[in-house]
């Protein structure tokens, strides 16, 4: 069972089939069994998941309409707020701290009765592309335990991956949803900009975070983002209008007559071979369905990597000083207010996360301000303008959603400049504030690991994504007989 | 090529508030510069004539009905704090003496 979809397992609920209680101890003995290896869950809510679960049931049971997804089990990634439960964003300046309050995302799931089985692990406050840089442990990419995950939220697509739970929520600020869904074989979705409440998210780079799900198929992401998607009040930068139909979406995958445009300069150099063969499979199966194929150039893409990495650590040095050892979070060292700051945040901060502020500090700083973070936001809005000529010419923009498939652990944690250079096609569509997805491509063929194929689309259209997401992963369904994870290692063989 | 020296680095670790060890500081000197040296080629196209982007989204002035709705209560406000007295977060001492 827990190697069915979310929306499989729903169905089974819904029937009267299996009860979400039986459904939540599956996934939990699953963790119980696979977790030391993949150590993708930072700290699971035995008590509080079964308890929702038997609420469920319960409901259920007295005839009460439940939303599609409610009894379904749920992994969180640890930047997400959650009242009560431990929330430490892979941090030590966390370490015990237990939000007063849910997030908005967090309320919406509980509210369509899914069971949040725990919170997952991830880079230090999002920064990363391994999961390498939390300061509690690194998570193992199931499919070969001694590579990453992907990261930031390397927790969550690792859980998919290794059937600890059918559905993730996981924050995307360059790339953090979608690569790790590339490198372990899983869905990942990053909504356009405001898609999703950022109430209750640990900020980040404000105007670049943005929550969103993670799943094992396209469909099973669309309901999830059904649920936690739309209009909040309580988040002033959420867009005040409806969603669009996700799961229809989805659900008429259909291709034909639509312009596929593929991005000139997001392939070639950098780019593993057999990640640019399953694209390349992947663009001639679109093609097959009677898409129309074109090539558009970006030519400002090349400098989004060095924009991105001078806002997000401005945005960064100036977010992260709320961590000020005063309000929450832990406290250290003697004499004045500003020397435990100083004490606190030097013992609570990570060298990623130290790293980040100085630069962002650097880059804010009188004298330097216009030469850096000034032409970084100028190169955004060339990167916008790439995005809207190019949209004239596709419904849809494609490229592999990262460069390579999983690397070693260890293998760049030395050398930052490698590290980023990871997220070169993810990056480009938050700057934008546009949406994109990652569906699986294949694995392969040098190293039998699974590579991604981005779609990206135009802002509020994310159902292009589901629509185009969905014919692609049927077509490639269909040629390779069997769902990708099924080609994974059984770790369950203790 | 950026040259960043320790001092500066040490200066930027006090305006952030992180102390920071001698090996810290050396580390981050030499990382810095190449970093910066990376991301300076966004000087290139950074022309006069293009307007910065702050945010993605045009919005502006976002606002709301002044009106009270549920909140924490001091208890759980206070919840997660290092140290707190009579309702209150307990902090040192912010002010040097008179």
């Amino acid at each position: 069972m827990i190697e069915k979809s979310a929306t499989q397992m729903a169905a089974a609920l819904q029937s009267g089939e299996l009860t979400s209680v039986e459904l939540t101890k599956a996934h939990l003995a699953r963790i119980d069994e696979v977790d030391d290896k993949v150590k993708a869950f930072l700290h699971v809510d035995k008590e509080g998941a079964l308890k929702q679960a038997e609420n469920v049931d319960a409901r259920r049971k007295a005839g009460e309409k439940l939303s599609p997804l409610a009894g379904v089990p749920l992994a969180l990634k640890d930047v997400m707020v959650q009242k009560g439960i431990p929330t430490t964003c892979g941090s030590k300046m966390l370490e015990g701290w237990r939000p007063p309050y849910d997030s908005t995302v967090v309320a919406r799931l509980k509210s369509a009765g899914i069971i949040i089985l725990g919170k997952t692990n991830m880079d230090e406050f999002a920064m990363g592309s391994s999961t390498e840089n939390s300061a509690c442990f690194p998570t193992h990419n199931p499919w070969d335990l001694t590579r990453i995950p992907g990261g930031s939220g390397g927790g969550s697509s690792a859980a998919l991956a290794a059937f600890e739970a059918p559905l993730a929520i996981g924050t995307d600020t360059g790339g953090s949803i979608r690569q790790p869904a590339a490198v372990t074989g899983t869905v990942g979705v990053k909504p356009t900009y405001g898609g999703v409440s950022r109430y209750g998210l640990v900020a980040f780079s404000s105007s670049l975070d943005q929550a969103g799900p993670c799943a094992r198929n396209v469909l099973d992401a669309a309901y999830l983002h059904e649920v936690i998607g739309g209009y909040d009040p309580l988040d002033s930068t959420s867009i005040n209008a409806p969603l669009p139909p996700l799961v229809q979406a989805a659900k008429n995958a259909s291709v034909t007559g639509m312009k596929i445009g593929v991005i000139k300069e997001l392939q070639g150099e950098g780019y593993q071979a057999g990640v640019l063969k399953r694209f390349n499979e992947g663009l001639e199966e679109l093609a097959k369905l009677g898409a129309e194929i074109v090539e558009v150039s970006c030519p400002n893409f090349e400098y989004a990597l060095a924009a991105y990495y001078l806002i997000a650590p401005s945005e960064c040095s100036s977010n992260l000083a709320r961590f000020d050892a005063m309000r929450y979070g832990i406290r250290t060292g003697e004499g004045s207010a500003e020397e435990v700051m100083n004490a606190t945040r030097e013992l609570g901060f990570g060298k990623e996360v130290k790293r980040r502020i100085i630069l962002g500090t650097y880059a804010l700083s009188s004298g330097y301000y216009d030469a850096y973070y000034g032409s970084a936001q100028k190169v955004r809005t060339l990167i916008s303008r790439d995005f809207e000529q190019a949209f004239t010419k596709a419904d849809v923009l494609v490229s592999p959603t990262a460069p390579t498939t999983a690397f070693k652990i260890g293998e760049k944690s030395n050398d930052p400049i490698a590290m980023y250079l990871n997220d070169i096609a993810t990056i480009p569509t938050n700057l934008a504030g546009v949406c994109g997805i990652s569906i699986p491509s294949g694995l392969a063929e040098e190293d039998g690991l699974p590579a991604g194929f981005q779609i990206m689309a135009g802002a509020m259209k994310d159902d292009l994504l589901y629509q185009v997401g969905a014919a692609l992963e049927a077509a490639l369904l269909s040629k390779w007989g069997a769902p990708i994870l099924s080609g994974a290692p059984k770790l369950g063989a203790k | 090529m950026s040259k960043i020296t320790r001092a500066d680095v040490a200066n930027l670790a006090r305006l952030a508030r992180i102390e920071m060890t001698e090996d810290e500081l050396d580390h981050l000197s030499s990382e810095l510069s190449v970093i910066l040296d990376a991301v300076a080629r966004v000087q290139e196209v950074a022309g006069k004539d293009v307007p910065p982007t702050s945010h993605p989204l045009p919005m502006t002035n976002v606002f709301r009905e002044d009106e009270n709705r549920p909140s924490l209560t001091p208890d759980e406000a206070l919840s997660g704090a290092p140290a707190k007295e009579e309702q209150r977060f307990k902090v040192p001492k912010i002010l040097g003496e008179e």
